[in-house]
């Protein structure tokens, strides 16, 4: 099925970004999965009205592509594939609050248009956010940074584990899906029966692969542990990296910016 | 140096759901020796491959790797000793680079930072995929996917090499290129297959297996020359060996003709 390769190859894509030698992904990662994770709270943390506020926060992702030489074509596809959750929960925002918040010239917005687009926006920045940390760091590197900032070993081979055999299932499940189409006329849905007997083989295959994966990693001495093969240091960039975005975001958070920003400017003007 | 020897007894191996694949067999496999083990699909080879580095434990019988026999204890010890190739690289290769690949048996082993990276460059460059090192394994040609299926092995410094199927799914070229890496190992080899033109390249010795019983062990070119033998095992003389559809003659029947006369 095409449409499930293509999310492979996707995911695949955005590994291979993390492969790159930028100044951004030189550095530590839990420099990165530290910044990310303040960067979403601040995010998640401001007022449902407080739109202008989080506009300065657009500088993070911004930057970050910029200097990790990230593709934005790509990113923003990502964005918008999952985009249809985050603009059917504020849908109905605009109609059930009415009351005019603001006025420019013969606009008028009311709160409800104000916190839907406080919801798209805060959705696109926590999402890149996820995507950018991926992208620089590697799905395997944000593992290793989790593992080192103390979170249980346990879960960290898990969600890598889960991450391998992700590709091994889909594989295996595309497989079963072209053999299927091939032979089925075209336009119709599976039968119950198929989908039944397709969905057992899934099962039954991907067992049957895991197991050999999993006797490759016990061939090469794997005993439940990944060692990290280079050692991190967090180094003095690392820190002014991670404390320089944090202050930002506490900035941001604290003061609103733009407003702070037009006040200057027309105190300069008048 | 007895702990390369591979020593099987009196193996026999039954799956859980039923079918007796392994039935009695027996054989020693001395320091250095290139074995080749042939035999029909579903003849047993898999089977007893995946004994030979404790993935399977036998139903009855033992294996025995240099002095020690296999037991769950000796079970790391071996695992290090035998190295294991297996047939489809896909099922061999899970890290997210190549390098990453290579480095993870010998991160496994405990070894210092330095000696992984020595040992991750010396496999890849044995195996001419240097080059390859910062490339994701999905990338790779099927070709390039085995060469470092095989680094990653090579990177533990195994004694035993245990190979299934290494020319499997390969083009003329890449296959060649695998066999003629394969022939500068001096390592204990074990090579499983049904690629006879290779056996008769790498194997001095053949072991035929036939429905989960050896059925043959001897010299490889005594061993294809028996048709008897190789048809009721399923199997076929090398083409090499085979007559020349051209011009009607076998390549070696003219060879030992020309060594008659």
């Amino acid at each position: 099925m095409p449409s499930l390769e293509s999310a492979l190859l996707d995911l695949n894509a955005l590994e291979s970004l993390a492969l790159k030698a930028t100044p951004i992904h030189r550095l530590d990662p839990r420099a990165k999965v530290l910044t990310a994770l303040a960067c979403m709270v601040t995010v998640v943390s401001f007022d449902k009205y407080d739109l202008s506020g989080l506009l300065p926060l657009i500088a993070y992702p911004v930057v970050l592509m910029a200097v990790g030489g990230l593709p934005l074509g790509p990113l923003l596809g990502k964005v918008l594939v999952a985009s249809p959750f985050a603009l059917l929960i504020g849908v109905f925002n605009p109609f059930l609050d009415r009351a005019i918040l603001v006025q420019v010239g013969p606009l008028h917005l009311s709160g409800g248009w104000i916190s839907y687009g406080s919801i798209l926006l805060r959705f696109g920045l926590t999402l890149l956010a996820a995507l950018i940390l991926i992208s620089t760091t590697g799905f395997n590197g944000v593992c290793l940074a989790l593992e080192r900032l103390r979170v249980p070993q346990v879960l960290v081979v898990q969600l890598m584990l889960l991450y391998r055999y992700l590709f091994v299932l889909a594989q295996e499940a595309s497989r079963l899906l072209t053999a299927w189409s091939l032979r089925s006329v075209e336009g119709r849905r599976m039968p119950l029966r198929v989908f039944g007997s397709l969905g057992g083989q899934w099962l039954l295959r991907s067992l049957d692969r895991a197991e050999r994966v999993h006797l490759a990693m016990l061939s090469r001495g794997f005993d439940g542990t990944f060692r990290p093969v280079r050692a991190l240091h967090f180094r003095a960039a690392d820190l002014a990296f991670t404390l320089g975005w944090i202050a930002f975001f506490l900035l941001a958070r604290g003061f609103n910016l733009p407003r702070l920003l037009g006040q200057v400017v027309v105190g300069i003007f008048s | 140096m007895s702990h390369h020897i591979v020593e099987v007894q009196d193996l026999n191996y039954t799956y859980p759901n039923g079918p007796h694949a392994l039935r009695g067999v027996s054989f020693r496999i001395l320091h250095g020796e290139s074995v080749g083990i042939i035999g029909a699909n579903g003849a047993g080879k898999s089977t007893l491959l995946q004994h030979l580095n404790g993935y399977l434990a036998p139903t009855q019988g033992s294996v025995r790797i240099g002095d020690c026999p296999l037991t769950r204890e000796t079970l790391p010890q071996i695992r290090r000793t035998v190295g294991m190739v297996f047939q489809n690289p896909d099922d061999q290769l899970f890290m997210p680079t190549v390098y990453e690949d290579v480095a993870f048996g010998p991160s496994n082993l405990g070894l210092p930072p330095g000696e992984i990276e020595t040992r991750v460059t010396r496999a890849l460059e044995t195996v001419g995929a240097g080059h390859l090192r910062d490339r994701m394994p999905c990338h790779l040609s099927g070709g390039e996917k085995r060469a470092v299926a095989i680094a990653t092995v090579l990177s533990m410094l195994p004694d035993i090499l245990v190979l299934d199927e290494p020319t499997s799914n390969l083009d003329p070229r890449g296959r060649r290129q695998v066999m003629e890496l394969l022939k500068t190992f001096h390592h204990t080899k074990i090579v499983a297959t049904h690629d006879l033109d290779m056996i008769l390249d790498l194997c001095e010795r053949t072991i035929v297996i036939h429905e989960g019983r050896v059925t043959a062990d001897g010299p490889t070119d005594r061993i294809f020359a028996d048709a008897d033998l190789l048809a009721r095992s399923h199997l076929e003389k090398p083409f090499r060996m085979q007559a020349c559809p051209v011009c009607g003659k076998a390549k070696n029947q003219s060879i030992q003709e020309s060594s008659r006369k």
